[in-house]
């Protein structure tokens, strides 16, 4: 059993004060059915600094999506606490509507609404805030750029790509400035080579909106890529069975993935995925 | 490219020969056959009694006008009816198990069986219509909505719950949208259905409308007649349909029923 704390290494460099941005204690989740309990997650306990990009990685089925939803607020947890931006996710059965404001969440699909343009797409979290059409407008324009949709703001989404759906529902996340960013296999669906591409475009953005990111994936070269730090998720249940501090600097290039550091870190993590996979 | 240019311009070419071959074939099984004029007008008797009617302006001011009326506001009741009845029905489960067995029952009966009770309880004049009129676009409306308000994707919804969308917010920029689509598809059906209603609704009983004019011809043993109210009734069908597919046109240009496809 392999077993790095690398994540109590980070919090003591960036200094005892700092407030973690993601924090989870002792979360646990069972989902109930008529017959059965089964246990989804247990004792995730992770902290995340400001501006700090986490890669969560696991086989299918291990409660990777399961911990994202709960990041989101989307599901509550069994047990445990979630607190985002210093507020507690969860108070009672009813989610903080100011911590809720600080998360921004992209799902495996684009789940753009068909009937509203990308440009409409990408501003609809601010139409849901009551911003003027004219401020909405402007932050579309500026976003549309960022991700490289330039052009498109006028079309509907199925005229685009996958690619691009995507691209817009990352601008839609980004579109209210959210402090967290989570992401549940963003890039699962696209082939190698836009998700390469894309890999390289989300650490610009990361970069260029100090966002902190939390990405779930189950490419171990995507999570070795994009990550300051790697969880490693055990299935059945749910459960961290490491953390691996990644050091390389940024921003990072492609050629990185064939250099042997790099791979010596992929082949760990490889290694325990299959031990994982052997044992069960 | 040049085949899907062909495949836009084939019904252009396509609809005129077909016209023209059924004319002829129908104009031949007159002459040929020696049937009679009372069973199978010559299709230039059909043209003189079409001339002769579309130039009576008694015809379009009551009698088309009598059947528009009906057709239209039996189809806006049905419609508001169903889109309503649609929602609760798709939203309220318990409701709608507890009303499932009554409905699937009222949607099996042959409405036009209802007409004589009908004209028992509004009279000969348009109300009877109406009611029948409405009755018929009403289901396939409702069944529609019920359907469209249960089929908002999940993954649409998370998005609204992710960004702690209100019920209200939700509705105007998802449900709504999304139901769209369902109600249009249940109102080309229900245009058609309440034509339907008011002509034979106007078989059975009152003095004035197309149907009406079916049946003077009728009894009148006026063949050419009765064809061309026919064709007239051809017409008004649609028109009423391709009104109701143009506003679906400008309303949900976003959906895939609306955007032309070609064999590509």
């Amino acid at each position: 059993m392999v077993h790095e704390r690398a994540g109590a290494g980070v919090s003591e460099a960036l200094g005892a004060g700092a407030r973690p941005e993601l924090e989870l204690v002792g979360v646990g989740k069972t989902f109930q059915s008529r017959h059965a309990s089964t246990l989804a997650l247990t004792d995730i306990n992770l902290s995340l600094e400001r501006e700090e990009f986490v890669t969560i990685v696991g086989q299918s089925g291990c409660g990777k999506t399961t911990l994202l939803r709960i990041l989101a607020g989307l599901v509550p947890p069994s047990e445990g606490d979630v607190k985002a931006a210093g507020r507690p996710l969860w108070i009672g059965g009813t989610r903080d509507r100011e911590a809720v404001s600080k998360l921004g969440l992209v799902f495996q699909e684009p789940n753009l609404f068909p009937w509203y343009s990308i440009e409409d797409n990408i501003a609809l979290p601010l139409k849901l805030r009551g911003l003027a059409k004219q401020q909405r407008r402007a932050r579309a324009r500026e976003l549309c750029d960022m991700v490289g949709l330039a052009g498109f703001e006028r079309a509907y989404p199925r005229e685009l790509s996958g690619g691009m759906r995507q691209r817009a529902a990352i601008a839609r996340a980004l579109s209210y400035r959210p402090e967290i960013l989570l992401m549940d296999e963003p890039f699962g669906a696209l082939d190698a080579l836009t998700r390469d591409k894309m890999n390289l475009e989300l650490q610009a953005i990361a970069a260029a909106t100090h966002a902190t990111v939390v990405l779930v994936t189950h490419s171990i070269t995507e999570a070795v890529f994009l990550g300051d730090r790697v969880v490693l998720l055990s299935p059945r249940p749910g459960r961290i069975r490491s953390v691996t501090c990644v050091g390389f600097g940024r921003p990072r290039q492609l050629d990185l993935q064939s250099q042997p550091e790099f791979q010596d870190i992929a082949r760990e993590l490889r290694h325990q995925l299959n031990e994982d996979a052997d044992g069960s | 490219m040049d085949r899907d240019k062909l495949l836009k311009w084939l019904p252009w070419v396509s609809t005129p020969v077909l016209l023209i071959a059924i004319l002829g074939i129908w104009k031949f099984a007159t002459v040929a056959f020696g049937i009679s004029r009372f069973v199978l007008p010559p299709p230039e008797d059909v043209a003189t009694a079409l001339v002769s009617l579309v130039q009576q302006p008694d015809v379009w001011l009551v009698q088309v006008r009598t059947t528009l009326a009906e057709t239209v506001i039996g189809f806006s009741s049905g419609l508001v009816a169903g889109v309503f009845v649609g929602a609760v029905l798709g939203r309220v489960l318990w409701l709608e198990r507890a009303v499932r067995p009554v409905v699937v029952t009222l949607q099996v009966i042959p409405k036009v069986a209802l007409i004589p009770l009908f004209v028992i309880w509004f009279g000969f004049g348009m109300t009877a219509k109406i009611a029948v009129a409405a009755i018929l676009a009403f289901f396939p409306i409702m069944l529609n909505v019920l359907l469209g308000v249960r089929s908002v994707e999940r993954g649409h919804r998370e998005v609204m719950r992710s960004l702690d969308a209100g019920r209200w917010q939700t509705f105007r920029s998802l449900d709504f949208h999304s139901t769209l689509p369902y109600v249009f598809a249940g109102m080309e059906v229900g245009i058609v259905f309440a034509l339907i209603g008011a002509i034979v609704g106007e078989y059975l009983g009152g003095n004035q409308g197309l149907g009406y004019m079916v049946v003077v011809s009728l009894n009148a043993l006026d063949a050419p007649k009765l064809f061309a109210v026919i064709i007239l009734l051809a017409a008004l069908g649609s028109v009423l349909f391709f009104a109701v597919n143009l506003i679906k046109r400008w309303t949900i240009p976003w959906h895939e029923s609306v955007i032309e496809k070609t064999g590509a």
